[in-house]
C-alpha cells in the first residue's frame, strides 16, 4: 500500500510527534510570554492565517496576486465599522467581514481570471489600489488616513459567569488561536481535497486539465474567494487584535508583505507561509524598534529571495535533503 | 455511425491560412491517419477539433452534436480526449497524481471540497491497475518533471486513456522516441479497445501505416488526398510531397 | 464651455505624463516579458535628481537630462545585474522590481526628506497663452506637445529603424532572432534604459504640475498600470490611447468627486477587463 500513501511513510511518526509538540507550547504560550510578545505571538498566528490564504491562491493554484490585502482590509473595515458604529456583536460581525471580502473577491474575480501570469499580477496590484484610495478618500466612512480608533473586543456573550473577557490578552490569545486553528483546518482540508488536487494540476498545466474535462475558471474562481475569505478572516481577528483600522490595512505594502511571508517560506506548502509570516512580523517588529527603515529592509529581501531561493526557506530545505540523499 | 465530423473547417492568423477548408469524417472505432508534411496544419486540426482553438469557419461535429462553439473541457466531458506534441503532464506532481487527476476529471466529486483525496480508495486502485497494465509501477511515485522522456510520452497517452474517451486524438505518439520504446508505444495503441475512435498524427512513416484503416493527407493547410492506406501509399502526390521519404 | 476646455487640456497634458510611464513599462514587458514594478521608483528618482539640478544649476533641460540619463543608467544596471540572472522566470522577475520599488521609495525619503517638492517651470513656459477666450498654462501645453513628438519618435524607432525591427523581430520569436544573430542581450538592456529614461523625463517634467513627493511613485505606477490594463500591454498605440482615457478620466474624477477619484479610473478598467481582457490594442 506504501505506494498509494501520498506522503511518506517513514515521515508520519516525527511529524506526528513535532505537532504535538508544537500544540502544546502553543496551549502554554501565555505563560511563558510576556504581554507584548504574546501580542507579537497573535500578530504572527493572525499573519499565519493570512499567508496561508494567499498560498492556496499562489501555491496551490498558480496565481500570484499583488492585491490579497484588499480583503484583508475590507473584512477589517466591515467588522471594526459595524463594532464599533453600530456595535454589532462578533458573532455578526466577522460574518459580515466574510461576506464583504467574498463578495469583493467575486467581483474582483470576474474581473481578473480571464488574465494569466503577469497581466493578472498587475490586475490585482491594480484593484487592490483602488480600494485603497477608496478607503483613503473616503473619509466620512472609513476615517481616512486617520482611520477607526477604539474598535471594541468581542463579547462573546457567553454568559458563563466566567471571569475573564476578551479585553484580557490571554483569552484574547486563545481566541484568535482557536480561531487561526479552525481557519488552518479547513485550509488543510481543502488542499488535501479532490477540489484541492484539481488545483494543483491547474497551476502545473491549465491546457492539460482542459483536456481531460476539468472547468478551469470555476476552480480558480472557488479558490480566489476561498483565499479572501480566509484573508478576511485574518483581517476580522487583525482588527479585534489592534483595535483600530486604517487604510494601511490596504495598502500595497501590506499585499508585498503577506507575498514575501508566502515566497520565503516556500509557497504550495502551507506550513512555509506560516513560518514565513512568523518570520516576518519578528523581523518587523525588531527592526521597527531601531529604525525605520522597515520598507527597505523588505525590499532588499525581497531581491535576495527572489534572486537566491524562489522556492523558500521549505524549497531549500528539501533541496538540502535530496543532495544529502544523493551519493 | 459516425463519431468525428469536420465540416469545411478553416483557421486563419492574421494573413496566415493555417487551415483552409478541410473536411474529413471519422466513423466511430475507425483508425485515421494523419500525416503530412511539417506546417502542413495537423496539430492546428487537433486544436481545432479538441477546442484549444477556436475554428474561422466551419463546424465540428461529435456522434452528431455540433461542438463548433463548445469549450474544451465541455468536449473532453463529451468523451474527445488527446495528447500533445510537447508532452504536457503536470511536473510537480508525481506520477501517481498525474493519473489520478485523469481519472476523477469525470466525476462529480472531482469538485469536492470536504471529501479527502487519500481517502478514495476506489480512484487509487484504478490508477494503480492501470500503471501496472503498462508495467509503469516502477514510476509511480516519482514527479513527472523527472522521469525519462520516453516515460513521460507514456504517461501522456496513459492520462488520455484514463479519461475512458470514445474519440482518442493522438499528436506525434512516438515523437523522440527510441526504437524499443516505439514499439512500446505503438503496441499500447494497438491494443486499445476497437469501439475506440482513434486519429493519430505521424511522423515516422513505418509506424503510421501500422496505426491506420484510413489515412488522411495535409499539404500546407489543405486536405490534398483520403483514402485507405494502399491508395494513399501509391499516390503520386502524397509521393511528391513525400520526395525522398519512404 | 472655458471650464471644460481647460480642465480637457489639463486631462490631456496629465495623460501624456502617463504615456512616458507606460510606453516604457509596454516596451519594457514587449520585449523581455517583465513587469517593471519599479518604474514608479524611476519616475520619481528622476524627478527627484532633477529637482536637485534645478536648484544648483536653475536649468530645466539640464534637470530633465540629469534625471532621466541616470535613472537610464540605473535602469541597466539594474537589468544587466540582476534582472538577468533571472531570465524567463516571471514571477521572480515581477518580485525582484517589486524589491526594487520599496528599496528606491524607502531611499528617497532617506534622501530627500518627506516634504511635498514641486520643480520651477522651465523659463520658457512660465506665462500663459491666450487661446481664444481663456488663458491656459503655456508649461502644460508644451507637455501636449513634447508628448506626441515622443510619441512619434517612439513610433518612427519601431517601424522604420533598423533597431526597430530587430526589437519586433525578438518580440515576435526570440529564439530566431538570436539565431539570425540579433543581439538580443543589448537590446534587452538598451530598452530597459529608454523605458526608465521616459519614465524619468516624465517624473521631471511633471514636477511643475504634479509635483515630487513620497508616494508618488506608487500613485503613478497605479495610474500607469491602468493605462496599460486599458491601452493593452506591449502596445505603444495603447499607450497613447490609454494615457489620454486615463489621463482625462483621472483629471474630471478629481474635479467631481474628489472623494472618491480613484473610482472614475476604476470603473473604464473595469469595463476593458470584461469586455476585452488584453487591452484595447493587446495581444491575445
Amino acid at each position: 500500500m506504501s505506494a498509494f500513501l501520498l506522503k511518506r511513510a517513514s515521515t508520519w511518526p516525527p511529524l506526528a510527534a513535532a505537532a504535538l509538540i508544537g500544540i502544546l507550547v502553543l496551549l502554554a504560550l501565555p505563560y511563558l510570554l510576556s504581554p507584548y510578545h504574546l501580542g507579537l505571538a497573535v500578530q504572527m498566528m493572525i499573519f499565519a492565517l493570512f499567508a496561508m490564504s494567499l498560498d492556496l491562491l499562489i501555491g496551490y493554484g498558480g496565481m500570484p496576486s499583488l492585491g490579497h490585502a484588499a480583503y484583508f482590509g475590507i473584512a477589517g473595515y466591515t467588522t471594526g465599522l459595524l463594532a464599533l458604529r453600530l456595535s454589532l456583536s462578533v458573532w455578526l460581525a466577522i460574518p459580515a467581514g466574510l461576506l464583504l471580502a467574498a463578495l469583493t473577491a467575486a467581483l474582483f474575480g470576474l474581473l481578473a481570471l480571464r488574465t494569466r501570469g503577469s497581466y493578472f499580477l498587475m490586475i490585482t496590484l491594480a484593484l487592490g489600489q483602488v480600494v485603497w484610495g477608496i478607503a483613503f478618500g473616503w473619509r466620512s466612512l472609513t476615517g481616512g488616513d486617520d482611520g477607526l480608533p477604539d474598535v471594541p473586543r468581542p463579547d462573546l456573550g457567553l454568559h458563563l459567569g466566567l471571569p475573564w473577557s476578551l479585553t484580557d490578552n490571554t483569552p484574547f490569545y486563545y481566541f484568535v488561536l482557536f480561531s487561526v486553528a479552525v481557519g488552518t483546518f479547513l485550509l488543510i482540508r481543502i488542499v488535501t481535497s479532490p477540489f484541492g488536487y484539481a488545483l494543483r494540476g491547474i497551476r502545473e498545466s491549465e491546457t492539460r486539465m482542459l483536456a481531460l474535462g476539468y472547468n478551469v475558471w470555476r476552480y480558480r474562481f472557488v479558490a480566489f474567494v476561498l483565499a479572501a475569505t480566509f484573508a478576511g478572516l485574518a483581517g476580522c481577528l487583525y482588527v479585534y487584535y489592534d483595535r483600530f483600522v486604517s487604510p494601511d490595512y490596504l495598502h500595497v505594502a501590506r499585499s508585498a508583505e503577506v507575498l514575501l511571508m508566502v515566497i520565503l517560506g516556500g509557497s504550495g506548502t502551507l506550513i512555509g507561509p506560516a513560518i514565513g509570516a512568523a518570520l516576518i512580523v519578528f523581523l518587523e517588529n525588531v527592526i521597527s524598534a531601531y529604525t525605520e527603515r522597515w520598507l527597505l529592509l523588505l525590499g532588499l529581501i525581497y531581491v535576495v529571495v527572489a534572486l537566491f531561493a524562489p522556492t523558500g526557506l521549505i524549497g531549500l530545505v528539501r533541496e538540502f535533503r535530496l543532495r544529502r540523499a544523493e551519493p | 455511425m459516425t463519431a468525428l465530423v469536420a465540416s469545411d473547417i478553416s483557421r486563419n492568423f492574421g494573413g496566415l491560412q493555417a487551415l483552409s477548408h478541410v473536411s474529413l469524417t471519422v466513423e466511430a472505432g475507425e483508425r485515421r491517419l494523419i500525416i503530412g508534411p511539417n506546417g502542413a496544419g495537423k496539430t492546428t486540426l487537433f486544436n481545432l477539433l479538441s477546442g484549444a482553438m477556436a475554428v474561422s469557419s466551419g463546424n465540428v461535429l461529435l456522434f452528431g452534436r455540433d461542438i463548433t462553439r463548445l469549450p474544451t473541457y465541455a468536449r473532453a466531458r463529451m468523451g474527445l480526449a488527446r495528447t500533445f506534441q510537447i508532452t504536457n503532464l503536470f511536473p510537480r506532481l508525481t506520477v501517481l497524481e498525474n493519473v489520478l487527476l485523469a481519472l476523477q476529471a469525470g466525476d462529480q466529486s472531482a469538485f469536492s471540497l470536504h471529501r479527502r483525496m487519500r481517502a478514495n480508495h476506489q480512484l487509487f486502485h484504478g490508477a494503480d491497475a492501470l500503471l501496472r497494465k503498462w508495467d509503469l509501477t516502477a514510476i509511480t511515485g516519482k514527479r513527472a518533471g523527472d522521469i525519462a522522456y520516453g516515460e513521460q510520452r507514456q504517461i501522456d497517452l496513459i492520462l488520455a486513456i484514463a479519461m475512458q474517451p470514445k474519440v482518442l486524438l493522438l499528436d506525434e505518439p512516438t515523437a523522440g522516441l527510441s526504437a524499443a520504446e516505439v514499439v512500446r508505444v505503438v503496441s499500447m495503441i494497438r491494443s486499445l479497445p476497437r469501439e475506440i475512435t482513434i486519429l493519430t498524427i505521424e511522423h515516422d512513416m513505418d509506424v503510421a501505416f501500422e496505426l491506420a484503416d484510413r489515412i488522411t493527407v495535409l499539404h500546407q493547410g489543405c486536405l490534398v488526398v483520403e483514402g485507405d492506406v494502399e491508395a494513399v501509399r501509391n499516390h503520386p502526390q502524397v509521393k511528391e510531397i513525400y520526395l525522398g521519404v519512404d | 464651455m472655458t471650464f471644460w476646455l481647460v480642465q480637457t487640456l489639463n486631462g490631456i497634458s496629465f495623460g501624456m505624463l502617463l504615456f512616458l510611464l507606460a510606453a516604457g513599462l509596454s516596451l519594457i514587458y514587449g520585449l523581455m516579458k517583465v513587469l517593471n514594478l519599479a518604474h514608479g521608483s524611476f519616475y520619481l528618482l528622476g524627478g527627484y535628481i532633477g529637482l536637485a539640478v534645478i536648484h544648483v544649476t536653475g536649468s530645466f533641460v539640464l534637470a530633465a537630462l540629469a534625471g532621466s540619463l541616470t535613472i537610464a543608467v540605473i535602469g541597466s544596471l539594474v537589468e544587466r545585474f540582476f534582472l538577468r540572472r533571472l531570465y524567463l522566470q516571471e514571477l521572480p522577475q515581477a518580485l525582484l522590481t517589486f524589491g526594487f520599488l520599496f528599496i528606491f521609495s524607502d531611499l528617497a525619503t532617506v534622501i530627500w526628506g518627506r516634504n511635498p517638492e514641486t520643480i520651477p517651470k522651465p523659463s520658457m513656459f512660465r506665462e500663459s497663452l491666450q487661446l481664444g477666450a481663456f488663458y491656459y498654462p503655456s508649461y502644460r501645453l508644451f507637455i501636449i506637445a513634447f508628448g506626441l513628438v515622443v510619441a512619434g519618435f517612439l513610433w518612427w524607432l519601431q517601424e522604420g529603424t533598423r533597431v526597430g525591427a530587430m526589437l519586433r523581430a525578438s518580440v515576435d520569436d526570440e529564439e530566431t532572432a538570436r539565431a539570425l544573430g540579433i543581439n538580443v542581450s543589448v537590446l534587452f538592456t538598451l530598452v530597459f534604459a529608454l523605458g526608465a529614461f521616459l519614465a524619468a523625463l516624465g517624473g521631471v517634467m511633471g514636477g511643475p504640475i504634479v509635483g515630487v513627493y513620497p508616494g508618488a511613485d506608487f500613485e503613478v505606477l497605479l495610474l500607469g498600470f491602468v493605462v496599460v490594463i486599458v491601452g493593452g500591454l506591449g502596445s505603444l498605440k495603447g499607450a497613447l490611447v490609454g494615457g489620454l482615457v486615463v489621463g482625462l478620466l483621472d483629471n474630471f474624477g478629481k474635479v467631481f468627486f474628489p472623494e472618491l477619484a480613484l473610482f472614475t479610473i476604476f470603473a473604464p478598467m473595469a469595463l476593458i477587463l470584461a469586455v476585452r481582457p488584453a487591452g484595447l490594442f493587446g495581444r491575445e
